[in-house]
């Protein structure tokens, strides 16, 4: 799960790292309200994607008219196909210099890296392509963190020596989002050093690990439902399916992610374009089928539906039955193909075809007819 | 010949008296898998499915000998469950559990540098099946043929598919290893193709990708270095929009590292054959 900028700062300051004093506001007189407490703000569109500033997503604002303006502007804005629902009402800096601090799970050495640049407040990544050795780095243990002299080294190699002290700790502070959030991602850009010295976190990312929720049922509760974000991932969510929104028309339901990615491969290649990304588990189970197929029903954009399933240990006429039934469940009318193989294969597909569904020989016959079918029944 | 498993190696299954552990149990016994025993604290002492149980590996180990472990217990106790395999001495951990946390595995790989006897194949992952012989996880063995060919893969009902359409066209395996779909992961495929190479009953190899962190490249570069195999690669979710997660928790895109174009292109450097669809991969392979 990715939180907002304004949830990421309240679990910083959760952990002892300085923020600006700032609000939320879902309103523009809100904004206003805002102004009145804190004074010159900046008004920050709130959406879990990076480059909201250059989308027009942050003004400074010097009046309490000026921040009711901009909230009117901001809220509802789409940036990056996300509605901003709310904006975080943040006092002005007065900035000295800016920093940038992370840690991110570094896939191929299976650790977490910690990053400390004396060139923040800009993208990273183009820091890291054009002068890599302007980040500092370091694999902390796992176990035990960072320890001091680690940091110390980091704060040096990073030409930040002067504020050696005040860095060090803040870091200590940071990494504590793994034991205490298990955060997979956290990042302070700018991490920003005021005239007065002091340090303080100006912009905030962080990533939890939707694997570890149990261990952190609170920040769900918390967190989980502020971004209305996609209304089919919402819904499929809490049917407990992997879900993800494409832009195509055709409903895609597959079990394995590997399996179901290759799905959506085989319907570009064969000229269409997926609605989804449906991945319904390895037993290919009834129940989820027919959650699966409600959800994809919801999108008015879907004009056919592509199943396919590989059944291992799950039998090919249990999930022909399944199939059957949730679409008989669903009054579904549009095109349906299904390809289906493994146990029992051909019981299955006498069940498809004395049912009225044309079952794909390969996964690629059956891209192939649903692509056809569908865009068969688009009136042009 | 095979690589990791074979009819004599002795294994025992974490979480044996689960719903998972016990109803895979059964079918890794009915391929002929030299199950030895099955760990759950507090049922020390009984049987369950013919075996005996233990409360702890140590004590399992012991007892049986066992050097290999299939883990079936849930998320929350998995990566303890790992850590406590490698600490009794097990040599081959496959853990099949899914939705370990990122963090939790990153510990468990700290710890395994202590035990380098220990691989880990998983978590999130199938499991590997020596076909006519053994396996450890839940790929089915219907779908499997003994022969020449060696898998490697991160992703389950591909396997599967692959290796059914493998077997009908009279290409059996020596071993097929499912090494998951997590980001934090045990074996990679550049572990499983060394193995591979030192196998002499393996002379083909299909490596089946997905997109996500750069470990297929890594395998590419290991086969560009010179390879007896005549190896085919496939890699899933070409089409995937930058930044979408597909159910795999590694299946990430960001920046040019880990797309399917990537991987493709790196195979391709390597002299191996890239197939497009799973279809074309046993033409390719003969």
């Amino acid at each position: 799960m990715k939180l907002l900028e304004y949830q990421a700062k309240e679990v910083l300051a959760s952990l002892g790292i300085p923020i600006p004093p700032g609000m939320v506001a879902r309103t523009p007189d809100e904004a206003a309200q805002a102004f009145a407490k804190v004074g010159p703000l900046a008004v920050k569109a709130q959406v879990p994607v990076g480059g909201r500033g250059k989308a027009g997503g942050i003004k400074l604002t010097k009046t309490a008219d000026e921040a009711r303006a901009a909230a009117a502007q901001i809220i509802g804005m789409d940036i990056k196909g996300f509605k901003v629902p709310l904006v975080y009402c943040e006092a002005a800096l007065d900035i000295e210099r800016e920093i940038y601090l992370g840690f991110t799970v570094d896939r191929d050495a299976r650790a977490n890296i910690l990053l400390l640049s004396a060139k923040g407040g800009i993208d990273i990544e183009q820091v890291a392509e054009e002068s890599p050795h302007a980040i500092a780095r370091l694999y902390p243990n796992p176990w035990r963190g960072p320890l001091d002299f680690e940091l110390t080294q980091l704060v040096y190699d990073a030409g930040l020596g002067e504020i050696a002290r005040p860095l060090t700790s803040l870091i200590k502070k940071l990494f504590r989002a793994i034991p205490d959030y298990d955060a997979l991602t956290a990042e302070i850009n700018p991490l920003v050093v005021t005239r007065n010295g002091d340090v303080i976190a100006g912009d905030a990312k962080l990533e939890v690990d939707d694997n570890a929720t149990w261990r952190h049922k609170d920040l769900e509760q918390r967190y989980g439902s502020v971004l209305e974000g996609d209304p089919y991932e919402v819904e499929a969510r809490k049917r407990s399916l992997t879900y993800v929104s494409l832009d195509g028309d055709i409903g895609i339901i597959g079990n394995g992610a590997g399996l179901c990615m290759s799905t959506l491969d085989l319907v570009q290649r064969a000229g269409g374009r997926a609605a989804n990304f449906c991945d319904i588990g390895g037993g290919a189970k009834a129940e989820v089928v027919e959650n699966a197929l409600a959800v994809i029903l919801m999108n008015p954009e879907v004009k056919g539906v592509l199943i396919n399933v590989f059944g291992g240990i799950t039998r090919g006429d249990e999930v022909a039955k399944g199939i059957v039934t949730a679409r008989d469940n669903l009054k579904m009318k549009l095109p349906l193909v299904v390809r289906m193989s493994g146990t029992r294969e051909e019981e299955g597909r006498e069940i498809l075809r004395r049912n009225g569904i044309e079952p794909g020989a390969s996964a690629w016959e059956a891209a192939k007819k649903i692509v056809e079918l569908t865009q068969a029944g688009v009136p042009r | 010949m095979s690589i990791l498993l074979d009819s004599t190696t002795k294994v025992i299954v974490q979480g044996i008296t689960g719903r998972e552990g016990s109803f895979h149990t059964e079918q890794m016994q009915a391929l002929g898998t030299k199950v030895v025993g099955g760990t759950s604290p507090g049922k020390g002492g009984t049987k369950h499915l013919g075996v005996p149980v233990f409360n702890t590996v140590a004590d399992a180990v012991e007892a049986t000998g066992a050097n290999a472990s299939g883990i079936f217990v849930p998320a929350p106790f998995a990566a303890d469950a790992i850590m406590e395999a490698a600490a009794a001495g097990i040599t081959l951990i496959v853990c099949i559990t899914e939705g370990i946390p990122i963090q939790d595995m990153i510990k468990v790989k700290d710890i395994l540098r202590e035990h380098p006897q220990a691989r880990l194949i998983g978590a999130n992952c199938p499991g590997l099946i020596t076909p006519g012989q053994a396996k450890i996880g839940i790929i089915p063995q219907r779908i499997t043929a003994p022969g020449f060919v060696g898998m490697v893969s991160r992703s389950g009902t591909l396997t599967y598919e692959v290796g059914s359409a493998l077997s009908a066209a009279g290409m059996g395996q020596s071993t097929i290893v499912g090494i998951g779909g997590d980001p934090v992961l045990g074996l990679t495929f550049a572990d499983v193709v060394q193995l591979f190479e030192q196998d002499p009953a393996t002379t083909h190899l299909v490596l089946i990708g997905e997109i996500g962190g750069s470990d297929e490249e890594r395998a590419a570069e290991l086969l560009a270095s010179g390879s007896r195999l005549k190896t085919v690669a496939f890699i899933s979710g070409r089409t995937a929009p930058e930044g979408k997660r597909m159910g795999h928790a590694g299946a990430i895109i960001s920046g040019n590292r880990g797309t399917a174009k990537s991987k493709e292109e790196a195979f391709r450097k390597a002299g191996v054959a890239v197939a497009e669809t799973t279809d074309e991969i046993v033409g390719l392979l003969q």
